[in-house]
């Protein structure tokens, strides 16, 4: 089902929360919703949900309007945080709840309730925990649970809000695979929240970076992490350095030297440079940016420095390799390979 | 010696389990004596005083015709108002925790009232106006009810006294019941009446269970409230605790003893009972951990 969210305004007493935010959501994707806390993410999809209304704005689902229809009526599958599991419920109960509790007419009959259930544990691999209670699985299981019960009731939509975000680090690279294959095995159109760009990057057809209350780029996980249209977006979507630097004759200058990268058609005058600390070659040319190391360390398979560039106590991160013989007060002279410019702030 | 190696060391049988929470000795220590000074020691007093009279004594007297009768007026009013209560006070819990109205505050200070008035007053003050000539009373003698001095007016002041235990249990559960799990349910499809019946009451269950309780003890004991209400007809509305005060009355201590002993068997297997179900609904849905 696509969903169109058109031109959504959100208050809470008087604070806003989203400003005007339209977003496409293809029939079938797997869409994340990426933003820091306080973005107004979790918001959009409580909108979507019908968990709140919007203060001005449009909400379709395929081409009918839901903005006006209840929750229940929007037959959405709602996965939350906390699992939100009812634990007075065997596992079975909470799988079949939404179905048990049709109104007759659209009921199925209880062997075909318990049926599509059983069939549900197994597609979540939770065969022969059909009668134990949520108390009794782990988080990593409970989760799993809580997808299969949102997937009980065959959604239009089926929306997460960080749903990994209360799990350890290893059962969350597994059920982000995981959630990855069911998708692509049932095809549900997928929204998820969450604050992790790793599991964004990986896990996403689209990423769509919100920051306060705005969507700022929607795009595939190429494009949004290698062609940032902000500031924002480059600062949050992977490691990034940034540099004030200047624009004269077609060259970019940092503290009166020209750094031996060509300003493109940027307009002369005061720019930030934004550049990926493992996207640099080192350089012995006099055009490039050089500095001190002030910090060293190792992460993973490579050695992340910063360098402090000019006098102006500037800090950038650059990435060396592990053997890499450079120490504390070492001068290294460095151009990006890639980089982007933005405005001055 | 390979035996000795392969063979864990067996730890000696010890009466705790090590903690690393010190004091075990000292606040264990305390909570016997002072469980023994204030309860124990009272209770097998009574136990002893009343078992003097021999197991066929006893009997004869437990079976009284008129113990019996009050005894049956005092447990039955008691599990009605506690039934009672659970209802109306899940009802006032719920509108206390989930609405923000005007006067919520005072309202919710005003539910404790009960626990610090002197019984003998709200006593008074229930049969003033449950009696027929009273505000409330007046309004149901013309139907040719009568609520004071019937078993009526006893099950209403055990329903005054025993309100605030079961308003007080819910209340904080209550808070503490996810929204998130209202929410869920609602994404489900359940409508309001299938997530408040198969979603929030399943799980204020324990405390439901405990605010029964809690009320349904106290009101088995009430004495001070109901003797002003009750009318106090023996067979009809004469309530146990009230026999016990007669009996003592009339210098019959032994007899007094006996009612309280088996008011206390009794109502110590009711609340075991209350409690096994608890602790069972506890560890099935895996509350308190």
């Amino acid at each position: 089902m696509e969903v169109r969210v058109q031109n959504v305004r959100k208050e809470f007493d008087r604070f806003p929360a989203l400003h005007d935010v339209s977003l496409d959501i293809h029939s079938g994707e797997l869409i994340a919703l990426l933003g820091p806390s306080g973005s107004g993410k979790t918001t959009l999809l409580r909108l979507i949900a019908g968990l709140e209304m919007p203060t001005a704005g449009k909400i379709f689902f395929g081409d009918t309007d839901a903005s006006e229809k209840t929750v229940q009526e929007r037959n959405i599958g709602f996965v939350f945080q906390h699992y939100a599991l009812f634990r007075h419920m065997t596992i079975l109960e909470n799988i079949s709840f939404g179905l048990k509790v049709r109104p007759r007419s659209t009921r199925p009959p209880n062997g075909e309730i318990r049926r599509r259930a059983m069939e549900l544990l197994d597609l979540v691999q939770l065969t022969g925990l059909e009668k134990r209670y949520p108390n009794q699985l782990s988080g990593g299981q409970r989760q799993r649970v809580a997808l299969a019960r949102a997937l009980a009731i065959e959604p239009a939509v089926l929306l997460l809000d960080e749903p990994f975000g209360a799990l350890d680090a290893q059962v969350r690279r597994e059920l982000r695979k995981w959630l990855r294959e069911i998708h692509d095995r049932t095809g549900h159109t997928t929204v998820f929240v969450t604050h992790d760009q790793e599991e964004a990057l990986e896990l996403s057809d689209r990423l769509c970076v919100m920051s306060q209350g705005k969507i700022e780029q929607v795009g595939t996980p190429d494009t949004v992490y290698d062609h940032p249209t902000s500031p924002f977006v480059f600062g949050f979507i992977g490691e990034s350095s940034t540099l004030p630097v200047t624009v004269e004759n077609g060259e970019l200058w940092v503290g009166g030297r020209a750094i031996g990268v060509p300003a493109g058609d940027a307009t002369p005058g005061d720019a930030r440079l934004f550049f990926r600390p493992h996207d640099v070659e080192l350089v012995e040319a006099d055009a490039s940016l050089a500095g001190v190391v002030s910090t060293s360390r190792r992460v993973g398979g490579t050695r992340r420095v910063e360098l402090e560039i000019g006098g102006a106590g500037h800090h950038v991160e650059v990435d060396l390799p592990f053997d890499h013989p450079a120490g504390e007060k070492t001068r290294l002279a460095f151009r990006p390979r890639r980089w982007k410019l933005f405005p001055a702030a | 010696m390979s035996a000795a190696v392969s063979t864990a060391p067996r730890r000696a049988w010890s009466f705790r389990q090590p903690s690393v929470i010190p004091g075990f000795g000292l606040t264990l220590g305390f909570t016997l004596t002072y469980f023994s000074l204030i309860i124990l020691i009272p209770l097998i007093a009574l136990a002893v005083r009343s078992a003097g009279l021999g197991p066929e004594g006893f009997w004869k007297a437990a079976t009284d015709a008129r113990v019996l009768g009050s005894l049956r007026v005092s447990f039955v009013t008691a599990l009605i108002a506690a039934g009672v209560n659970v209802v109306f006070g899940t009802l006032i819990a719920w509108c206390l925790v989930r609405y923000r109205f005007p006067g919520r505050r005072i309202f919710d200070a005003i539910i404790d009232l009960p626990f610090a008035l002197p019984t003998a007053v709200a006593g008074i003050a229930l049969t003033a106006i449950y009696a027929p000539n009273g505000t409330v009373g007046a309004l149901f003698a013309p139907l040719g009810w009568r609520i004071a001095y019937t078993p009526a007016g006893i099950v209403i002041a055990m329903i005054f006294i025993g309100l605030p235990f079961v308003v007080r249990t819910i209340q904080p559960i209550l808070e503490e019941v996810s929204h998130e799990v209202e929410e869920a349910s609602a994404t489900l499809g359940a409508n309001r009446f299938q997530t408040i019946f198969h979603v929030i009451l399943p799980s204020l269950m324990p405390a439901i269970l405990t605010g029964f309780a809690l009320a349904f003890a106290r009101a088995v004991g009430e004495y001070g409230s109901i003797i002003f209400i009750a009318g106090n007809i023996p067979f009809v509305s004469e309530i146990a605790p009230l026999l016990i005060y007669i009996r003592l009355q009339e210098f019959n201590y032994v007899g007094a003893t006996v009612i309280a002993t088996v008011m206390l068997l009794i109502s110590f297997a009711i609340l075991f009972l209350i409690n096994l179900i608890q602790a069972w609904s506890r560890r099935r849905y895996g509350y308190g951990n």
